[in-house]
Formats: C-alpha cells, structure tokens, sequence
C-alpha cells in the first residue's frame, strides 16, 4: 500500500500549489483557506477516531482553547502570539491527558460521553467569562507576527496553511505505517491481540487523543488569528459534529479521506446557500445518502470499487 | 527447574468456580497438552496464565519469578505468545501488518520518530517485513504475502496468528485450540506446524480437542474436569487413567 499512498502526496502538493493561480477571488482563497485548516483537524481527528477507534464528540472544545489561548493572552496579558500559540496547545495536551487517562482504564467506549461533557464545560466557560473572553459576543484577535513579519493578506495565510497541510499529510501517513501507528491500528482490530503482543493499550489511546487535540488547539489558534476574531461558536457542540461528520463523510481510517471529507463540508453550506433556509435540511439529506450508500465513507468506498486500495 | 510452575491456581467467577486449585509444572522445550471436556476451564487456564484474568488465589512462577495477575503487555515482555481460540485477528489491517505487530515490543515505538520518518525507522521496518514474510513462509501462508486479513479462509486466519505470535519471539507459546475448525488436512498441517514450532526451541502449551493430534505432539498432558485437575502425565499414563476414561466416556469408574 506504501508507495501508493505516498503517490497522493503529490496529488495535494500540485493541487495546493496551483489553486492560488486558478481561484478567481479573494472569497475562494478565503474558502480554501478554512478548507485547509479544517482538514488538518480531520486528519488529527481520523488518527484517533478511523485509525484507534475511539470517538471524540468534543475536539471543538480544543480547538476553543488553542483559539481563545491566542487571543486572550496577547490581548490581555501582552503574551507573544507564537508563546501564546504554543501555551495553549500545552494547556489543551494537559487537560486532554488528565481525562483521558482515567476513562481509558474503564471499559468500553465511555471516551465519546466525557469529551461530550468536557467540550460542553470548555464552550460554557467561554461565554461565561466574559471579562477576558468578551462572552458570546467573542473579541477581536491581535495579527500574527514572527520576527517582524506579520502574516495579514490571504494570500500568505493560504501558503502557510498550505504547507502545514502538506506536512501534516505526510506525517499521517509517516505514523500509519510505523510501530506505532500499527499498535494504534491493532488495538482498534483487537485489543485483547494487541495486549498480548505487548502494545500498552492505555499509553496508545491516551497518546493519540493528546496528539489529535493538541492538533485541533494550533488549528484553533490559527483560525484565531487568520479570521481575526473569535466566538464561542468555535467550541460548540455543533462544530465537534461537524468534524466528526467530516472524518465519517470522508472515510474512518483514510488519509485522503479526511481531506475529501474536510473539503466537502466546508464547501457544502456555501454551495447550499441559494436554498435560503432549507440549507440545513439538504445538508442532512446529503449526509443521510451519503451514509446509505457509502457507509464506510467516500475515499475507501471509491478505492474498493476501482481497487485500488488507498 | 521447570519453566513455568502453577501452584493451586484458582479463579471464581462469582459462585462459578471455573479453575479449581490446579497445579502442574512444565519443563523448558517440551509440548504440554491441556485436554478436558467442554466447559472444564482450559481457555480460563490460558486466560489465567497470560494475564487475561487475575487469579483469584494461587501462584504463577516463570522462570522462578512471580507473574500472577501481571498484564498481558508485562507477560509478553517476558516472553510469553498466545493464540486465541475464537480468532483474535486485526481484520483493519494486511496479513503482513498483523504479523509486524507480534514484533511490537522489539521496536523503537516513538511517536515523533515515526511521524518524522526518521530513517532508523523505515530502516528497521524494512528489516521486519522480510522477517514478517519469513514466519509466513514458515506458517506456510507466503501466498497471502499481500493480502487484506478479512480477505482469508478461517484456516489460513489460525497460522496468521501463530506466525503472528511467533515474531514476539516467545519462550513459551500458548495455542488456543490451533485446529479447531479445520478440516482434516488441515489440521494434519498444523500438526505438522506445532511440531516445527517445538523444534525451534519454543515450549509449547496446547489445548485442543483433536485427540489424535493431542497423542502425537504432546510430551506431557494436563486433564482438567470442572476446572478440577483429574490426572497429569505422559499420553500413554493419562489414556490409562479411569477417571479420565469416566470423564470422557461418561461411566462411573
């Protein structure tokens, strides 16, 4: 499966690389942009939900944290955006392991209720301390800047977020075939065979739940500061669904799929904007057939129909 | 001194006593067979001494050290395999893959490491498909080098799991009813396997209802009856006991 995999790679890299060129409009470029964020946070996401088998219904509560960590603390206490940055994606590391750790010692899939819960809390504190946070109203959030450069036009946020997409890929599929993404993929196939194969089952879960929100905190700290402002809405219950539709819509457990997914459902409610308030009801229709017809999601679906495998 | 000694083992399952102050020891190298009528506790023995279930009393000792209650992760470290008598493959993943993964604990785990690619990695995991397809070869599956596992016979899915216990590398291995529902050339087959598996210097430990195949492997064999062990001895010792000939004939001796 290997060099096949790696094959799509380039497909991303030339498709990322000609899209600024070929989009007639800053609101393409715009769209492009949360199409590529998003889908950095599928990836992350399809690693502990496709690959581990364990189902988080509160990544938007992380993604809160990482957004709220860059604009809280360079506002309000004259934090360094990258410091900020990187306090948040520690802070949400640390709260996702103190959580993790004891729900993974029970049985059965108890992960799914506390993230739940947890994301729920996050949102809430959000609209709650409204001092630092504005409340529900949100607040602006100050522009990044590095050594001087500060990143502001669409354009130079496509190609930064381009090229951790690139990355990000590549990594995926780097951890998938390895030791440890095979121990990851185990304990999904069979936890009791991967136990006696000597695979610390906890340690596995723990550490790919950490690294999926750690993920889901940049991001939240990147569309901070690329968007500008920040609402509470980014941490609500609703955009955990949404990712979560994402990496189902697209296939559990493909790389590809994860983009595919990111990609149609960031582009879906723009495209259904002109049914002026049924939007809602077809984008559930679509999700409906799509799950009738593809239940194991676009990519894996296709890739079996022509084998190909991913 | 024996390889691994199990002294008045116990496990209660609420009022179910299912292995009832079992002892028995088994030397290093040899087949050790556990037979016994259905239900009479042989997969919670297995169970019991990988780490599935805690004992309830009793004492485990491999090698001389203390390993009741110990995890499977921790038994595996000390060289202990198994194989599951309803099968337990990664149907997620490739033929292969599942085999790589008996080679967890033999691997650099490293989280970055693997997301960076670090050559040292993809190095050491070349070196593993070849050793991986070697144990296929020696389980005789080399012809699903490339297959997905859910696209295997049954047959096939029982010597994946040995090949896949075979790359942690054991000293002891556990085999779960290896022949349970094969047919009879088949199971000739894994005979054959099990012997080739003793060869290499592995003590095996087997439970399986194929008398025919219990006879021809075993050195020692172990009969359980209501989680109670009725005799221990050679094939030859145990086929003349009556209370095993009671046990399985049904009679009253």
């Amino acid at each position: 499966m290997q060099k096949r995999a790696y094959f799509g790679l380039y497909i991303v890299i030339a498709v990322l690389a000609i899209l600024p060129f070929v989009l007639p409009n800053s609101f393409y470029v715009d769209l492009a942009i949360r199409m590529a964020i998003n889908a950095i946070i599928v990836l992350g996401l399809n690693l502990l939900i496709g690959f581990a088998g364990q189902i988080s219904l509160g990544h938007a509560g992380f993604l809160g944290i990482g957004a709220y960590a860059s604009a809280v603390l360079p506002t309000h206490f004259g934090w360094h955006p990258v410091v900020a940055m990187l306090a948040g994606a520690v802070a949400t590391g640390l709260l996702a392991a103190i959580v993790a750790r004891p729900i993974f010692k029970l049985k059965g899939n108890y992960l799914a209720m506390a993230t739940l819960g947890l994301g729920i809390i996050i949102n809430i504190a959000l609209r709650n301390e409204a001092t630092y946070t504005g409340g529900p109203d949100g607040m602006p959030v100050p522009v990044f800047e590095l050594f001087g450069i500060s990143l502001s036009s669409d354009k130079d946020w496509y190609w930064v977020v381009a090229a951790v997409l690139v990355f990000s890929v590549w990594a995926s599929l780097n951890l998938i075939d390895s030791p440890f993404g095979r121990a990851l993929r185990a304990l999904h196939g069979s936890e009791v065979a991967s136990k006696v194969v000597g695979v610390d089952v906890v340690r596995y879960k723990v550490a790919i739940f950490v690294m999926s929100a750690v993920f889901a905190s940049l991001m939240g700290s990147v569309t901070a500061h690329y968007v500008g402002f920040v609402t509470p809405n980014l941490a609500d219950f609703f955009h955990s669904i949404e990712l979560m539709t994402m990496v189902v819509i697209g296939g559990m457990a493909s790389v590809y799929g994860s983009l595919i997914g990111a990609v149609l459902l960031t582009a879906l409610p723009q495209a259904l904007a002109t049914f002026e308030g049924w939007e809602t009801v077809v984008f559930g229709v679509i999700l409906m057939v799509c799950m009738i017809f593809l239940p194991k999601g676009l990519v894996p679906t296709l890739a079996a129909k022509f084998g190909k495998g991913e | 001194m024996a390889l691994l000694d199990v002294t008045n083992l116990s496990i209660h399952f609420g009022g179910v006593k299912a292995v009832q102050d079992v002892s028995f020891s088994i030397d290093a190298g040899i087949v050790y067979a556990v037979i016994g009528p259905n239900g009479a506790g042989k997969t919670t023995l297995f169970n019991l001494i990988t780490g599935v279930y805690k004992p309830t009393h009793g004492e485990i000792r491999l090698d001389g050290e203390s390993i009741g209650g110990k995890s499977p992760d921790e038994l595996a470290r000390r060289g202990v395999a198994r194989t599951f008598q309803n099968l337990q493959i990664c149907m997620n993943m490739s033929a292969i893959e599942n085999v790589m993964v008996g080679a967890h604990l033999r691997l650099d785990r490293n989280l970055l490491k693997a997301a960076l690619r670090f050559p040292s990695i993809t190095r050491r995991d070349a070196e593993l498909r070849a050793e991986a397809l070697e144990l296929m070869r020696f389980v005789g599956l080399d012809k699903f080098a490339d297959s997905r596992a859910d696209a295997m016979p049954y047959g096939a899915l029982k010597r994946l799991e040995i090949a896949r216990a075979l790359a942690m590398k054991p000293r002891l291995i556990f085999l779960d009813e290896p022949a349970a529902g094969l047919n009879p050339k088949e199971t000739i087959e894994v005979d054959e396997l099990v012997r080739k598996v003793a060869d290499s210097g592995i003590t095996v430990v087997l439970v399986e209802h194929d008398m025919k195949m219990v006879m021809n492997l075993s050195d020692r064999i172990l009969v359980l009856d209501y989680g109670k062990k009725l005799a221990e001895g050679t094939g030859e010792e145990v086929r003349r006991n009556p209370d095993v000939i009671a046990a399985y004939l049904g009679g009253h001796a």
